[in-house]
Order: structure tokens, then sequence, then C-alpha cells
């Protein structure tokens, strides 16, 4: 943290450097003095409201900050000095709201067996989205031009609080119809004041439909209930006043009673919001409260960063470049990092990435968001798709065990119309990838891509569960095996479980060609060989979970 | 809920208490169970509202009813310990002078 600290610090374009520290430790403050860099922990008003993690740090700093364009470097991504000389040149185009250059880890040995390295992705892929102006947002290592977040910020204030407004007027509605039935107790004045409220509500309404502004609709809306409340409190008032008219003329009685006149002014008080007759009625109450702008629920009612997601960059990229602003790739390498050395760890942060782009996926699918191009839109969704294809490696996995094992095909046609589709389609796919992924390492994503299958399908099922029904997304178990020292095998039971189906289909496959009862011995040939392919890329994970961190191999070395 | 008590009372004295949310929705019963027990010879009416929470002008105006009816019947009805919301709306409408809070229902029956 303080060499990343130094670092920025250090980096020759003018600049000022600020410490986001989420935790508020006293030593962090201490080390940022020490340092001469600004130091900043959340403001009170995030106190007991939702905390938004990296998205809500960002926002919290937005506003206690005033430069035009932010660097933003995770604590363990240390900067190059020209940096920012390198970035900032391409804002001279007033469009161009980031611009993202690769992150690179220095940690990670040659062969690396946890698959740290994105060489894939910080190249071919960005430069392809950049040439779609869809270059991705990864949340570090990036320059964000503030205006443009802030714009995103406003607009976002705007949206929400309409999307509560509507929300709260068609509670309302429910509310209304359950106090009315209450109501018809307490006698005609009562119904129609809540008929009076109730018109408001369609109102208010189709005034929001009709574009009016929420501040000056909600206010309307308000000072209807407030009429409907008075004109409730008249009537009571006026009931009392003849009351005590009635009572002034008996002839007095035991207590000499002073029948002062209720004034104009007991009127006001009576029809204050809290004690109006309305009011009382508990759900009502609820309703004229919630139709107002401040957000209250939120730290802040402008949240710049998106906050629909637990990535909050991909989300905040893809709503900038839906208001017409540009982003830009930078293919240098200008900070290095730190990547995760014990597959656990990995396993978490693959979950999280995945976990939050189907999130974005669920919540604001990029092939239906207006203002961005249909280039844009399929290079989002391409990225959130692939995420899903956890699912296209269990038929991958099963459909050798299956014709091992049973003699059953994955396809019926293996005929000349199926072939002459499958194969170009092959070819072209695999001749791309090889163009694109020319003298770059690309094995070991390959690998993954398909071995953490059954990591991709449960972020796809608690991604579902946490959008549809609000649950937690949870966490990767880590085993106690990790503690003790030993590989914790505990992480890649699926993986180690499918490969020992493989294994046994082969076996199975091989006895039975030999014996006479698979279909073809072609097709037992194909099979095994897709078996073994198979398992060669599944391997990958018990390399990985044997993994005991670059520093853990260098100290053996030594001890040696 | 409004409970009434009569028991251990004098024949012409009877004590309404209303738990809760004395409102829109529950002052129409409290007029009408005044009117009842003023019918039924109880014309001194103690309201204790020791249980109620919240008071509006509707509840207010129940109380001012039920006096007028409680005196048109040469009676009275008195208030008891007043809850600190009830004791601001009353000042506030200076409904106070007309209705005198009293500390407990034993001196509401007591005086006079």
């Amino acid at each position: 943290m303080t060499t990343t600290a130094r670092a920025a610090a250090a980096i020759r374009y003018p600049h000022r450097t600020w410490i986001l520290d989420d935790g508020a430790r006293p030593e962090m403050r201490e080390a940022a003095e020490a340092l001469g860099v600004g130091y900043l922990t959340r403001s009170e008003d995030w106190a007991d409201r939702p905390r938004h993690a990296k998205a809500g740090n960002l926002n919290n700093a937005l506003f206690a900050t005033e430069g035009e364009f932010l660097l933003i470097l995770d604590a363990d991504q240390i900067p190059e000095p020209r940096i920012l000389d390198r970035t900032l040149g391409y804002f001279s185009d007033h469009d161009v709201a980031l611009v993202q250059t690769p992150q690179w880890f220095s940690n990670v040995t040659e062969a690396d067996p946890l698959g740290s390295q994105a060489p894939l992705f910080y190249g071919p892929i960005q430069q392809g989205k950049d040439g779609w102006n869809a270059a991705f947002f990864c949340g570090s290592n990036a320059v964000v031009r503030r205006e443009a977040l802030m714009q995103l910020g406003i607009l976002g204030y705007v949206r929400e609080v309409e999307r509560g407004v509507r929300r709260a007027l068609r509670s309302g509605r429910d509310l209304l119809r359950r106090a009315r039935h209450e109501a018809l107790a307490a006698g005609p004045e009562a119904v129609a004041a809540l008929d009076h409220v109730r018109s408001a509500v369609d109102d208010a309404m189709a005034a929001l439909d009709a574009g009016h502004p929420v501040a000056e609709v909600t206010y309307r809306f308000q000072r209807a209930v407030d009429d409907a409340a008075r004109g409730l409190v008249t009537t009571d008032v006026e009931r009392m006043r003849a009351d005590l008219a009635v009572i002034g003329e008996l002839p007095t009685g035991r207590h000499g009673l002073d029948v002062a006149a209720v004034g104009d002014d007991v009127l006001d008080q009576l029809s204050a919001r809290e004690w109006s007759p309305l009011g009382a009625i508990e759900s009502v109450r609820a309703l004229v409260g919630s139709v107002d702008v401040d957000r209250g629920d939120e730290a802040q009612p402008v949240m710049p960063m998106a906050t629909i997601s637990v990535t909050e960059d991909m989300a905040t990229a893809m709503r900038l470049h839906a208001f017409g602003w540009r982003s830009v790739f930078h293919h240098e390498i200008l900070a290095t990092g730190l990547a995760p050395e014990d597959l656990g760890t990995m396993l978490h942060q693959r979950l999280r990435w995945a976990q939050g782009t189907l999130q974005v996926m669920l919540r604001e699918n990029p092939l239906v968001q207006r203002g961005l191009s249909w280039g844009q839109r399929l290079m989002y969704f391409a990225t959130m798709w692939s995420y899903l294809s956890g699912f296209a490696a269990l038929v991958y996995i099963a459909a050798p065990v299956i014709y091992l094992c049973f003699g059953v095909k994955p396809v019926q046609s293996f005929g000349g119309d199926f072939l002459s589709r499958l194969i170009p389609f092959l070819v072209v796919n695999q001749l791309l990838f090889l163009v694109v992924g020319w003298g770059i390492r690309t094995w070991r994503g390959q690998q993954y891509s398909l071995a953490l299958f059954p990591l991709w399908i449960r972020a796809t099922t608690t991604a579902v569960a946490n959008v549809l029904f609000g649950r937690s997304l949870g966490f990767v178990v880590t085993s106690k095996e990790r503690r003790t020292g030993g590989p914790s095998w505990g992480l890649i039971r699926p993986q180690l479980i499918a490969m020992g189906l493989l294994v046994v289909a082969a076996a199975a496959g091989i006895v039975r060609a030999v014996l006479g009862y698979a279909p073809t011995v072609q097709g037992t040939v194909v099979n095994v060989a897709w078996v073994v392919y198979d398992l060669v890329v599944l391997s990958v994970v018990i390399q990985a979970v044997r993994f005991r961190g670059s520093d853990a191999d260098a100290s053996e070395e030594e001890s040696t | 809920m409004i409970d009434v008590e009569t028991e251990g009372l004098a024949p012409d004295t009877a004590v309404l208490r209303p738990h809760g949310r004395l409102n829109m929705v529950l002052a129409p019963r409290m007029r009408e169970l005044v009117a009842t027990t003023v019918e039924g010879g109880r014309s001194r009416v103690v309201v204790d509202l020791g249980s109620t929470e919240f008071m509006d002008s509707s509840g207010l105006g129940a109380l001012i009813a039920g006096l007028k009816t409680a005196r048109q019947a040469g009676g009275d009805l008195r208030i008891a310990a007043v809850p600190e919301q009830v004791r601001t709306v009353l000042s506030l409408t200076n409904l106070d002078r007309v209705l005198r809070p009293h500390g407990t229902v034993e001196q509401a029956v007591g005086e006079g």
C-alpha cells in the first residue's frame, strides 16, 4: 500500500495523490501523513447506509476531491512515473471519458499455474472492443474524466428518484384501497378525503408520464394530501365549535367552563402532517413520506459510480457509453500489480467478476440499453455471455462419457449437412483465434474457461438468486486444509469427479470396443481423444491446487 | 378498542379507556360509547387516556361531543392520565381550558 502510494506520489505529471482507506485504519492515516499524500475515509453519511464497496469508496472520494481527471489504482498496483504523460493526451478529445491500461502482475511465474495474466484480454480482446468504442473499464490502472462520472451521477439520481416516486405512488394505490376500507367506518368525509388523495396519486402518475419534473410533481402531490387532511380537520373543528357553543348555552353546572372560541390558528396546527386525521392512517403517512426527492436511504443522493453490481467498473463504463462518451484502451503496461497466490483467493476473485458481470446482464442488459450502438451491445453481451459457458462445459464433459459408456451419440446426424456447417465454423474459429492470439500465451486462459465450469455455474445461479430474489452472493468456501498447509482438494471436488468419470468412461469405452459392443471403432477413437483433451484441460486445476505461491517456490529453492 | 368500566363505581359514573390511537377510525366509536353510557344513566364519564398513544382532531372532536352529551344530561366528561402528545394537542388548541387534564382516574372521579 505505501509502496503504491509512494509510486503514485512520484508520478511525473503534476497531480495530487489520495489514499482512499475504506477501513479507516489509524496506521494508514499516519503512513499517508508521513508520505505527504492525501487521506480520505467515508464521511458520516455512510454510517448505517449501504456502503457499496469500492464504488461507494470512489463515490465518497469524488465529492471530497476536485481534480479534473482521476487515475484509479488498486492498493497493490504500482504505477510508473510516466503513466499520466502517456494517457492524458487522449482526453484532448472532449468525448473521451476513460482511458484503460493493462493489468500486469509481477509476482507470477512463467508457468502461471493460476492463469493470472490476461494477455488475451488486455490485448486483442480490449483492442477489438476499442474498435467498436467499447473498451472496458476494469476498475484499476485507468484514468477517468470527472465530468463524465458526475454527469452519470446526476442522470442516475434523476432516474432513481423518479423510479422511487413511481414505486411509492404504485404501492400508494394499494395502501389507499385498504385505507378506504378502514375509513368506511369513519364516515363519508374520511372516504371523500381518501378519494381525494387517490386522485392526487393518479394525477402525479399522469404528470410523470407526461415528463413533468419530479420535484414539481411531488410538491403538488404533497399539497393535495395536505388539502385533503385540512378538509377533514376543518370538519372536525367546525363540529367542535358547534358543540362548544351548545355547551356554552347550558345552565352552568358544577364547574364554570371557559368556552373559548377555537381560533383559526388551531386549524393550521391540527392540519400539520403528523397530527392530521389522514396521517393517522399509518399507511398513508408512510406513502407521503416516501414520495420525496432526497434519496434518504443512500449516503449520497448522487452516485457517479454505478452501484448495481459488484463489478461497478463494467456497469459504469456501459452507462458512459450509453450517454455517448468514448473510451480508449491504451496497450502499454504502465502499472504492475500482485496476483492472488493461492487457488482459494483466485477462485473468490473470479467468482466475484463472474457474478458482477452477470448482475449487470440481469439488471441492465446491454442488448436493450438505449444509446448503445449495436457493436457496443454485442461487445458487452459477448463478455457476459461467455460466463454462461459453465453449462456448455457440462455437455462437453458429459457427451463422451455417455457415448463411451452407453453408445449414445450426442447428435443423431453426423452426415454431410451437419459436417458442412460445423467444420467451416470450427476451422474459421480456430484460425481467427490463432491470428488474433499470435505470440500470446492463450493456453492457460483456454484451460480455465473450461476448467472453472463449476464456478461459472455457481456465479450464474447466485447472480440470478441475487437479482431476482435479493439473496446474498455468498462466498467461496475455503477448506480447512489450507490452514494446515496441504492442498485444498475440496475447492476442486467437482473437477476431480468429472475427471474420474472421464477416466472410467474411457476405460469402459475401450473395453466395450474390444468386446465388440461399441457402435463403431472410429466413434470410440474420437471420443477417447475427446476425453484425453478434456483431461488435459481440466488438469490445470490440479497444478493450481498444489501451487504454493511464487514466494514459496523461491524460498524452497533457496533452502535446497 | 375502548374498554368500559363500571364496577366498583358510583351508579352515575363510568370510565372509558381507549387503547392505541384515538383517531379518525376510533373516534366514531368513542362518540357512540359516550352516548350509550350517558343514555344508560351514567352521565359522569371519565376518559382514561393512559393507554392512548395518539390523538388527532377527530379524537378531540369525539371528546368535545362527549362533553356536550354528558353536560346536556346534567353530568360531566373528564379526562385523566393524559400522555404527552395529547397534552400538546390540547394546549395548542386551547382545549385544555375546556377539558382540564386530571392526574389519575380517582382524582377525576373524586373532584366536585
